[in-house]
């Protein structure tokens, strides 16, 4: 017999996979849109730190001349983007996973011990029943961002129809600009979250398409809440999971 | 936030044989669903053509374009600015349909159904009430800036001279049936061609106009008459407006058969 712990329900993996995809036609058509008109750089004084984008990037990833191609694109997967959040959103709090997800008072405290266990300057990560304190902060956020995206999308896709949504959010320019940020946003999440993965395991990772861990009793890389993990005679910590995957 | 306590995630024994041919199971699906994508894609970019883009795109756009039409107003109107806050010196973006000198003869024409066609002087033009406005003005590229136009209302344009309804009278909004659906303008050398849905052609924002910050618009802005229709993306701001016509199809229009979509409301 194996004992497995029933960590993904089948439409939160559903929701996930479906995400994977359509975020990253978004992202593409839409670097294909923002070439067209690219003005956002990070610059002290005069020197330019970081421009969004050089040239050997967009020629790299073949994104010149394609603003039309990535409009169309963007304006279809659009309603995908959109109708998947909103069930996951849905489904999240209909179906109580919600409580899994969404950070409490605790959170913060234990994000930051869980980001020092993970740069090796803790020992001991706190216990947690299926995300950790950073790992809700962080889901959570991006299902705020998704939100974000949706709203100063539409503020510059409708800006008349929207007129009072893009004045809320700053401007007709400034939605653009805070469109664009959310989005490297969710790129940045995207390394850092595949890291965090590669770095929890094959275990972690299989769990998101079968919904299942196995575990083996008392396993001590699997600090559960309410079941204290009985110390081992040898004193040596073993590593546990990683924090954010 | 969450009072209530977090849940312990739910357990149970099962055989391993079990386990192995769940995981099987969900992998053989996941596999499968990952050659979605893929099959979408190459469905799409296989598809054939329609205007510059491939063909299930473009029905999208349209059927986003039903969207816009009937859910969202005809009247909302553009946010407006000071005077003060327009740009001193208007962008120029694009010669197509204005390369050739303006010509020398220049008057609008207005193909009427049924009818002989009109041909106006800038003069004539000018005669009907002058409105300007101040406006963020959009580019499909995604610059914006804020400029000030002066021109005649095209809905007092079209009143005056009974344009845009198969009677021939005067368009009424209760008889919206009696209305053509679209409004097509050309540059004098056919070089550049929008068409537009009457309901943007007849907003109060949708302006002829003859003037940018208060002085005549030169040439690369469109002089003698240009259309300024703030609803839209500028793609649709035809310069040099030699000829316009009523018609119940989508006229030709220069950027959505490149590939842009064809209504582009804001």
């Amino acid at each position: 017999m194996k004992r497995i712990v029933h960590k993904h329900p089948l439409a939160i993996r559903w929701f996930h996979w479906i995400n994977f995809p359509v975020l990253f036609v978004m992202i593409w058509s839409g670097l294909l849109i923002y070439w067209a008109y690219d003005p956002y750089k990070i610059t002290i004084g005069s020197y330019t730190l970081v421009s969004f984008f050089p040239d050997g990037f967009y020629k790299f990833l073949n994104v010149p001349r394609r603003l039309a191609e990535g409009m169309a694109w963007h304006w279809v997967f659009m309603w995908l983007f959109m109708l998947n959040g909103l069930l996951y959103v849905g489904y999240t709090f209909i179906s109580g996973e919600w409580r899994h997800l969404v950070p409490n008072k605790n959170s913060f405290r234990e994000a930051v011990q869980v980001t020092l266990f993970d740069l090796g300057l803790r020992k001991t990560q706190p216990p947690f029943v299926k995300y950790n304190g950073a790992q809700k902060i962080a889901y959570f956020s991006i299902m705020l961002m998704g939100v974000g995206s949706v709203l100063t999308g539409f503020a510059i896709y409708k800006p008349t129809q929207f007129s009072w949504l893009t004045n809320l959010l700053g401007g007709y320019t400034a939605a653009r600009l805070e469109h664009f940020i959310l989005t490297l946003g969710y790129v940045l999440f995207f390394f850092v979250h595949v890291g965090q993965v590669i770095r929890a395991g094959w275990q972690n990772f299989q769990s998101m398409i079968t919904g299942f861990e196995i575990v083996k009793p008392n396993d001590p890389k699997r600090p559960i809440m309410d079941k204290p993990v009985i110390p081992e005679t040898d004193p040596v910590v073993t590593p546990v999971k990683p924090a954010l995957s | 936030m969450s009072q209530s306590k977090e849940p312990n995630l739910q357990e149970s024994d099962i055989p391993e044989s079990v386990a192995r041919r769940r995981m099987i199971k969900s992998f053989g699906w996941f596999a499968l669903a990952a050659a979605v994508p893929f099959g979408v894609y190459e469905w799409v970019t296989h598809s054939p053509g329609a205007q510059g883009i491939r063909r299930p795109l473009r029905k999208i756009l349209d059927a986003n374009e039903q969207v816009a039409r009937t859910y969202f107003s005809d009247t909302h109107l553009v946010p407006t600015f000071s005077v003060e806050a327009a740009a001193k010196q208007a962008r120029v973006n694009g010669y197509d349909g204005i390369k050739t000198p303006i010509p020398e003869d220049w008057t609008l024409q207005i193909d009427r159904p049924n009818t002989e066609s009109l041909a106006l002087t800038i003069d004539e033009v000018k005669t009907l009430p002058k409105h300007e406005i101040v406006y963020e003005f959009k580019c499909i590229e995604g610059w914006s800036q804020v400029q000030h136009w002066g021109g005649v209302r095209l809905s007092d344009f079209m009143e005056k001279y009974k344009l845009g309804t198969r009677s021939g009278n005067a368009p009424n909004p209760g008889n919206t049936d009696d209305l053509f659906k679209y409004v097509g303008m050309e540059t004098p050398d056919k070089g550049y061609y929008v068409g537009i849905d009457m309901e943007s052609a007849m907003h109060p924002q949708t302006l002829l106009a003859y003037e940018l910050n208060g002085q005549p618009i030169t040439a690369p802005h469109g002089a003698p008459l240009r259309l300024i229709i703030p609803v839209k993306y500028g793609v649709k701001n035809l310069k040099r407006i030699g000829r316009i016509f009523f018609a119940d199809e989508r006229p030709r229009d220069f950027w959505a058969e490149r590939g842009y979509d064809y209504y582009v409301g804001l």
